[in-house]
Order: C-alpha cells, then sequence, then structure tokens
C-alpha cells in the first residue's frame, strides 16, 4: 500500500488559492466586525453620533467589501473547479483501511 | 394629476408585460436555448426578491422611525453572500446534488427524509410567511390608494379591500401559470425567473430615479443632503447597539431560512459558478438599493411632514409634480410586492404539496402508485390549490389584521420566525452528529418561543394573548410576560424574541441531538450532506429488491409525463447496455429515479413512492449493514480458516518429520540384523568347517587335532563374546542396566583397566605414558563399568594405533566438578569424515587387525558413560586418536 508522502510544500499555484479559499472565508468575518464598529461610537462627551457620517462609513465599508468580494470570486473562478478539499480527509482513511486488514490477520494468527 | 383610469391601465399593460416575458422565456426554455436566462446576472436579480415592497416602501419609513438602522436588513444579506464560501456554495452543491425542492425538504432530506421535519418546517413556513404575503397586499393597495381617483378624493376601506383581493387574485393566477406550468424534475421556472428578474430592474431603476431627483433635483447634490441630514430630526437618532447587531443576524438567518429565498437561492439555482458573481453582485444591489433611503427619508420629513413615511418613495414625487416619476416608482413597488407574492407562493405550495398533501393523499391510496390514478395531475392540483390558499390566508390575514400596522414591525415578526430553522439547517450542513429528534425538538420550541414572545403579542390586545397577560404574565407570574421571560425585560421586543427563541432553540437542538440516537438513513445523509464538498455522490438507499421496472415506468409517467420517464428510462437502459426501455432495476437505477422524482415530489415522498413499488418503504440501509455485518463475518471465518491451516501444515509437518525417523529407524534396524546376522555367522562358519574336519574319516595328527580344537574354541569365545556385548548394550539401551555405586579412585580404576589389557597386548606392545599423581582422584562411580569403558578405549589404541612404536598418553584434569580423561595415541587418527560414526554399532573403520570385537565397543562405552552422567567423545586435533571421557565427580549419586 505504498502510497507517495504528501509534499511537505504545495506547489506555488494551488498554495496561492488555498490561500484564496482562506481570504474568502476571511472577508465576511472582517465585514461582520467593520459593521459592528458603529457601536463603539456612541456619545462622546460634547457631541452625539452623526447619522450623516455613520451612513457614509458604513457604505463606505459595504463598497469595500462589494470590491474585495467581486475580486475574490473573480480570481477563485479563474483557478478552477474546487479539488484539494478532500485530499486529506480521504488519505487518512485510505491508510486507516489499509491499516485494518494486516492487523486482522495477526490477531487471527 | 394621474386618474385612477390611468393607474389600471398602466398596472395592466406592465402585467401584460410581465405575463409576455415569462410566456417567451417558457418558450424559449422549452426549445432549449436557454443561453441567458439562466445567467449570472439573472440569478442574482432573482435573489432581489429579498427587497420586497417592505424595502422598497418601508426601508425610508423605517429611516425616519430608526435612522441608520434601515441599513441592518441589508448587511446581513450581503455579508452571508460576501462569505458565500462557508454557506451558499455548500448549500447549492447539497441542493444540486439532492434535488432539493424546498427548505422544508432540505430538513426532511438531511434528517433521514424525515416527513415529520418537513411538515414542522412547511407549518412554520406558512405562518411566517402569511403576514408577510398580507404585507405586500396592504402596501400594493396603499400604493394605489396614493393616487385620488376620478370618483372620489379619498378611497375608503371598501376600496382598499377589493383591491388587495384583486391583486391577490391576479398573482394567484399569475402564480399558478407560470408556477405549475410543469412538472419540472428539476423545480425550475424559466418563466418566474425571467419575469423576477425584469420586475427587479424596474424596482431598482424607479428607486434610483427617486434616489437622484432627491438628491439631484430637490438637494443640490451630494454635500446639501449631508447638509441636511445633519439638520433633520434623524440626525438625533442614536444607534441602539442590541437592536444593530441583532437585526444584522436576524437579517442573515432570514435571508438563508426564508422560503422564496431558499427557491431561488439554492433551488431555481442552474449553475453553481453563478453564486461566484452573485457574491458581490448581490450585496452591490442591495448597496444601490439602501443608498438613497436615508437622502429620501430627509427630503420627505421636509416636503411631507406627518405624511404616512412608509409611501415617501411615491409621495414625494407625486408631491413635487413629478408624475412620471411617481408612476415609476409605483411600478416599483408593485414589482417588489408582486415578485415576492409569486415566488413566496410557489416555494410555499410546493411545500405544503410535497410534505402534507402527498403524503396524506400518498396513505389513503393502500394500493400504492401504481394502482390509483395520475400522480402527476394530483401534484399539479395540490401545487394550485396550495398557491391559492397561501394567498387566500394572506389575504385574510391582511383583512382581518386591519392593515394599519408598520410594514416593518410585520417584516421583523415574519423574519424571526423563519430564522427558527436556522440552527437545524447549519447543524445539519456542519455537524454529522445532529440528529432528526434534535432538529424537531429545536425547531417546535424556537417556534414556540416566538410565537409567545413576538408573534402573538403583534396582534396586541387580543382573545389568544390579553393585555394583562402581556402586562403581568399568565396567571401572575411575571416570569413567565411574554417580552420579558425570565425577567428579562431590559430588551427591545424584537431582541428579546430573538435572543431567547435562537438560545432555546439551538439549546434543544444540541441537547437532544448528543443524547439521541439517529437512524441509519439520517447517518448516512448527514454525512452526505457534511461531507458533500468533499465527495458529491448520493445516498446508496436501494438494494436489489423486487421492483419491477414496468411498474416503476408506469409510475413514473404520472409524475414526470410520458414523454421524459420514457426517455429516463430509456437512457438508463442504454447505460446498462440494454435495448428497449426497461432497464434493470439495479440499486443504482432505483437510486436515480427516486433522486428525480424527488425533484417534482420531494424527496420524502418519492422515497415513499418508490418503497411502495420496490416492496417495501423500509429502506434497505438496515440491510447494507446487514451486509456489511456478514462480509465482517466472512472475514472473520476466513481467518480462522487461515489459521486451521496453518495449523494443519505444521501437524503435517510434524507427521513427515516423524516418519523420516520411522524411515531412519527402519533402515538402521534393518542395517543392525544384517550386521548381527554376518557377525554371528563368519565365527560360526569356521566353527562348523573345522569340526568338519575333525569329524572326517582317516589319520590326523595329534598337533592338528589340537590346532583345530583351539580355533573351534577361540571361535566359540569370541561368539560368546559378541553376543555377551549384544546382550550388554541392549540391557544398557533400555535403561534396565542396574549401576553399582560406590567410592573409589581414578587411579586405581585406570590400573585396573591397564591390567586387564596387558594380557591381550598385540605383537608390538603398547607403551602407556601416564601422570599418576593427577590421577588421585575420589570419585563416586561405578568402578566397574568405568574400568569397562577405559579398558575398551585402551584397547582399542593397542590394536588400531599404526605407529611404530605405538604410544598411548593418559591425561587427566579437572574441570571445576567434571574430570577429563583424555586417552591420545600416537597414531595416524581417524579421518574427519569417520569420527561422526565411530560411536555407531558395529562400525569399524579397518578390518585389519582383526582381534575380536565387533565393532561393538565404542557405542558400549558411549551407553555406560551416559549412564554415569558422563560422556565419551572423539577429540580432534591432537596429533592421533584421542578420545575424552568426562564424568562428573560426586553428585552423580545424588542425582541417581
Amino acid at each position: 500500500m505504498s502510497r507517495p508522502p504528501a509534499p511537505v510544500f504545495l506547489e506555488r499555484r494551488s498554495y496561492r488559492r488555498r490561500r484564496l479559499m482562506d481570504a474568502a472565508r476571511l472577508l465576511p468575518v472582517v465585514g461582520a466586525l467593520l459593521f459592528l464598529v458603529p457601536l463603539l461610537w456612541g456619545p462622546g462627551p460634547g457631541e452625539s453620533a452623526s447619522t450623516a457620517e455613520g451612513m457614509i462609513y458604513i457604505f463606505a465599508v459595504w463598497a469595500g467589501l462589494i470590491v474585495l468580494a467581486a475580486v475574490l470570486a473573480r480570481r477563485l473562478a479563474d483557478t478552477g473547479a474546487d479539488t484539494g478539499a478532500g485530499n486529506g480527509a480521504g488519505t487518512g482513511a485510505g491508510n486507516g483501511a489499509n491499516k485494518t486488514l494486516p492487523e486482522r490477520r495477526e490477531r487471527a494468527e | 394629476m394621474i386618474g385612477f383610469n390611468i393607474l389600471v391601465l398602466v398596472c395592466l399593460s406592465y402585467v401584460a408585460l410581465l405575463f409576455v416575458v415569462a410566456f417567451a422565456a417558457e418558450k424559449r426554455a422549452e426549445r432549449g436555448e436557454v443561453g441567458w436566462l439562466r445567467s449570472p446576472v439573472v440569478y442574482t436579480l432573482s435573489l432581489s426578491i429579498y427587497a420586497t415592497a417592505w424595502t422598497f416602501y418601508g426601508a425610508v419609513g423605517y429611516a425616519v422611525r430608526s435612522g441608520l438602522e434601515f441599513v441592518t436588513i441589508y448587511l446581513g444579506p450581503s455579508l452571508v453572500m460576501i462569505g458565500w464560501w462557508w454557506l451558499v456554495r455548500k448549500l447549492v452543491r447539497i441542493g444540486r446534488s439532492q434535488r432539493i425542492t424546498s427548505i422544508a425538504d432540505l430538513i426532511s432530506s438531511r434528517y433521514g427524509k424525515s416527513n415529520l421535519l418537513g411538515v414542522i418546517v412547511t407549518v412554520l413556513a406558512v405562518i411566517g410567511t402569511t403576514p408577510y404575503i398580507a404585507l405586500q397586499l396592504q402596501s400594493v393597495t396603499l400604493s394605489f390608494s396614493v393616487f385620488p381617483s376620478d370618483a372620489s378624493a379619498v378611497w375608503n376601506v371598501q376600496d382598499l379591500d377589493d383591491t388587495a383581493l384583486y391583486v391577490a387574485i391576479g398573482l394567484a393566477f399569475f402564480t399558478i401559470l407560470f408556477g405549475t406550468r410543469n412538472l419540472d424534475a428539476n423545480e425550475r421556472h424559466h418563466g418566474v425567473v425571467t419575469a423576477i428578474a425584469l420586475e427587479a430592474v424596474v424596482k431598482l431603476v424607479a428607486l434610483l430615479a427617486v434616489g437622484v431627483f432627491v438628491v439631484w433635483g430637490v438637494a443640490s447634490g451630494p454635500a446639501d443632503i449631508v447638509a441636511r441630514i445633519e439638520a433633520s430630526p434623524i440626525s438625533d437618532l442614536t444607534f441602539a447597539g442590541g437592536r444593530w447587531a441583532t437585526l444584522i443576524f436576524l437579517s442573515a438567518a432570514a435571508f438563508l431560512c426564508l422560503p422564496r429565498m431558499f427557491q431561488v437561492m439554492v433551488v431555481e439555482n442552474a449553475d453553481e459558478r453563478h453564486v461566484a458573481v452573485a457574491s458581490w453582485a448581490f450585496p452591490l444591489y442591495l448597496f444601490l438599493i439602501s443608498l438613497f433611503v436615508i437622502p429620501i427619508a430627509v427630503v420627505g420629513l421636509k416636503v411631507l411632514p406627518g405624511a404616512n413615511p412608509d409611501l415617501y418613495v411615491l409621495t414625494v414625487p407625486l408631491a413635487l409634480g413629478q408624475n412620471g416619476l411617481a408612476m415609476l416608482s409605483f411600478l416599483g413597488g408593485f414589482s417588489s410586492a408582486t415578485s415576492m407574492v409569486i415566488v413566496a407562493a410557489i416555494a410555499l405550495s410546493t411545500m405544503v404539496s410535497n410534505h402534507i398533501v402527498m403524503p396524506i393523499w400518498l396513505s389513503t391510496r393502500s394500493g400504492g402508485a401504481t394502482v390509483s390514478g395520475d400522480v402527476r395531475k394530483v401534484v399539479l392540483l395540490s401545487r394550485r390549490l396550495s398557491i391559492a390558499a397561501v394567498l387566500a390566508l394572506g389575504y385574510l390575514y391582511f383583512y382581518f389584521s386591519g392593515g394599519g400596522e408598520a410594514l416593518a414591525a410585520i417584516g421583523l415578526i415574519s423574519f424571526t420566525g423563519v430564522a427558527q430553522v436556522l440552527p437545524a439547517m447549519l447543524g445539519g450542513l456542519f455537524w454529522r452528529g445532529a440528529t432528526r429528534n434534535g432538529a424537531a425538538f429545536g425547531l417546535v420550541l424556537g417556534f414556540a418561543v416566538w410565537a409567545y414572545t413576538l408573534f402573538l403579542p403583534s396582534f396586541g390586545d387580543s382573545f389568544i394573548l390579553p393585555a394583562s397577560v402581556l402586562a403581568e404574565g399568565p396567571w401572575g407570574i411575571s416570569w413567565l410576560r411574554p417580552q420579558a421571560l425570565f425577567g428579562v425585560a431590559s430588551l427591545d421586543p424584537v431582541v428579546h424574541a430573538v435572543f431567547w427563541s435562537m438560545l432555546i432553540n439551538t439549546g434543544a437542538f444540541f441537547a437532544v441531538s448528543l443524547l439521541s440516537f439517529p437512524q441509519p438513513l439520517e447517518r448516512l445523509q448527514g454525512a452526505q450532506f457534511v461531507n458533500v464538498l468533499e465527495h458529491s455522490r448520493n445516498a446508496p438507499g436501494w438494494a436489489q429488491g423486487a421492483a419491477e421496472a414496468e411498474d416503476l415506468l408506469i409510475m413514473s409517467q404520472r409524475i414526470l409525463g410520458a414523454g421524459e420517464a420514457q426517455a429516463l428510462f430509456q437512457g438508463q437502459a442504454r447505460a446498462q447496455g440494454k435495448a428497449g426501455y426497461l432497464p434493470d432495476t439495479t440499486p443504482e437505477f432505483v437510486e436515480t429515479l427516486e433522486r428525480e422524482l424527488a425533484g417534482s415530489v420531494g424527496a420524502a415522498t418519492a422515497h415513499a413512492m418508490v418503497g411502495q413499488i420496490t416492496g417495501g418503504a423500509a429502506v434497505s440501509v438496515e440491510d447494507l449493514m446487514a451486509v456489511a455485518d456478514e462480509t465482517a463475518q466472512m472475514m472473520e471465518y476466513s481467518s480462522q480458516l487461515e489459521a486451521k491451516s496453518a495449523e494443519l501444515g505444521r501437524t503435517a509437518r510434524q507427521l513427515r518429520d516423524a516418519n523420516d525417523k520411522l524411515t531412519a529407524l527402519s533402515i538402521q534396524k534393518d542395517a543392525f540384523l544384517s550386521q548381527i546376522s554376518h557377525e554371528l555367522r563368519t565365527p560360526m562358519t569356521s566353527i562348523r568347517a573345522f569340526s568338519e574336519i575333525l569329524m572326517a574319516d582317516g589319520p590326523m595328527s595329534e598337533a592338528d587335532q589340537a590346532r583345530f580344537s583351539t580355533i573351534i574354541h577361540d571361535e566359540a569365545i569370541r561368539l560368546t563374546r559378541l553376543l555377551d556385548d549384544l546382550l550388554d548394550l541392549s540391557v544398557l539401551e533400555n535403561g534396565q542396566v542396574s549401576l553399582n555405586w560406590q567410592d573409589a579412585n581414578l587411579a586405581d580404576v585406570l590400573e585396573r583397566a591397564m591390567a586387564a589389557t596387558t594380557s591381550m597386548q598385540g605383537k608390538t606392545p603398547l607403551k602407556i605414558r601416564r601422570e599418576v599423581a593427577r590421577e588421585r582422584l575420589d570419585l563416586v562411580t561405578d568402578p566397574d563399568r568405568l574400568a569397562q569403558v577405559f579398558i575398551n578405549l585402551i584397547a582399542n589404541a593397542g590394536k588400531y594405533c599404526d605407529a611404530e612404536k605405538p604410544e598411548l598418553r593418559i591425561a587427566v584434569a579437572r574441570r571445576g566438578n567434571t574430570v577429563v580423561i583424555d586417552f591420545i595415541d600416537n597414531g595416524a587418527g581417524i579421518p574427519k569424515a569417520s569420527q561422526s560414526v565411530i560411536f555407531e554399532k558395529f562400525s569399524r573403520l579397518t578390518d585389519q587387525s582383526r582381534a575380536g570385537g565387533a565393532g561393538l565397543g565404542l557405542a558400549i562405552s558411549r551407553e555406560i558413560m551416559a549412564k554415569l552422567g558422563g560422556s565419551v567423545s572423539y577429540l580432534p586435533g591432537q596429533g592421533g586418536a584421542a578420545f575424552r571421557v568426562s564424568l562428573p565427580r560426586g553428585q552423580a549419586r545424588a542425582a541417581e
């Protein structure tokens, strides 16, 4: 059952792709945090939170997120279909399944 | 001013346009020219049914009442779409691979095709969506009422109700016409989706137009608007922290759980890649929709203070004399309302028909789907009736609630209700341990809490929940006050309801999931859902059963339609390498068929229908498990066999060894016998020959007589000695010998042996060299037997030493408790090849000086030494023949 050991380092392109996925997963979290920032404004000493400023802030963040999402979506679509997601799990399962047989045999003897 | 007739005319023309577009799209799709009908743009636009009349009209009103907070309703969905890689991608993949028809189907399918869960989610969705449909009807009628009619300046309530009724009927008609045109295997509605996409464009353009008019027409640009915002009452409103975060979460949850959103996002999705585009395009759409809300609100407050802020989008242009713009705005609102109602009605009717009507209908037909009438017609009819019922419910809600409430309130109540599906959905997608019971408990409890804390109180003082209960709690228990459960009174009602319902829902879901044990099918589906991105295969559900392909074809024709079913069967048969329409009912085929049917009637119903024909609705997962068990047993058995055969092999080897030994022994015995007879025969021959000479008549000298009788005597002695030796050896080998143990001195024993051997010296006397001083050793042994061994060794040296001056050296040494006596002569020694055989019986290396002896001496010596607890062996490398006798000094006696 000699399976060639997985390389320690990924090829540059798949590495880039993994990081793209990470970025795609990270983006909504960043967005949520930024959208929650107005909660921290509160009425400061001597001034109250301004709706106009809040509106400009929210819409600016929103626009930024949309641009980033568009860039990521384009990049992810370019690098091809989903691959690699199941590799790790598959290898692990294969090893496990292959291991059981000799063990059984040993016990039987 | 726009007259009522013109309004109706425009409205009808718009509806007619929608009909034409939908019809054209259907025609195009039928011809197979899907093309742009299924582009990412259309997908994104169809998602925009999220923005209903609640958005179109309500957002401005919301902004007037709560400032910037309105935007939370759009931030949640934006985040969900931006985070598509987490969730929406998986949802769409599951929806496609499992042929999911609705959110109820998703939940039912995930938890082992449980119809119970399907029913729960369906009921929840109907209850949660009905007020929302009422809301749409209300907004359309309100927008009608804004335009003064020709007859009277003000509409009365009766007119409003009539308008709502007409709108409801018109929508039902449209929905039935395009939503249930065909029972498509993919549950996709090209006409409806295209019409919705058009409506999405209309409402966006309308809202943007009003916004642009407000910013650049009324105000003098963005800077002026900012200044106006600062000056308006909206600016004074502060952020309510709890509501801000809760509403972002709630809108995100509702976006995923709303039946209509699920319909367009998952069910109508044609290509997974469209999701990638929608991930930024849909947030952009919401961004544009929200962009001008606050400017419109600010200008509205200025222009029409005191008017209903929910209708500013319409009334502001009207008040400023922009009739064309007002008309566009009216169409935008109309589009928002109708598109939402159409999709919601389709989604709900699918759920009602698949999870409530069809199971009931199937259970009343005990004979099964094959015997009964046309299933296809039944499904379509139940869909149509469901659509009509859903719209009727919405109208009734509108009629009885009086339509007076602020639009936004109903929206949030509805959102909170449908969001109860979220824990079961996310849990089912990411956690394999989620079980059907957990999902059911979570849903029911969350739903109950929602109804108690938010839905029922929304009716105000009613007979279900009187004002006293609201204020003091049931039976005066203040901890159970609907809007202050467990004493939590400081929260906003919506936040309060979301907090408690989600907490109890999620808690029950996890707790019961952890405690309960899932059915095999649940576990299988769970693995399929959670790992859908790793391997998009479908659940093996059917072992080869008694299903008749013909019965299945008859049933499928009734659901899918004759042409499609035949094409499917033919394709499958061809894939199996068969001609004709009837493929073998392999598990793969039945599975494929079930999936196709699931696209029309839902997974649970399809499973049940195929189950009726394939004989036994009991899913063969159990069979699979049994098969797996059997396999395990067989493996066990074969490993046992293997062990046994190894044992047999060992036994056979042992038998073979024993056989070899026996054969060798038999050969030895034969050799021994032939040796014996030879040894006995030689002296007998000479005795007989000489006695015959003596008996012969004739003269014979005295000397001759004496010589002959001496020979006979010698031979007789030799014969006796041979027999004695044989007897001796036999006694020794059988262990019957009795040893005479006593104290002895080695020197004495050697002395005796030498004395005995001097008498049988040959022609050349053997010179013996001894070290007498070393020989003074006390032993416990049998001196006679030991002397016998020594005599034999010394005699051998005398007989066989071929040196000119034969010489024997007897060396004695002590090795610990062992005495070693070496007998070394100066002859040629014994060749290496012969060294191993000299101790065998009758082994004589040479026959040269036949001084008697049958070659038994060394064999006897070896036996004696073994009996005495020592040994005699040949010692190579000493310059001549050398024998070493080793024997223990004293303990041999104790060991006896």
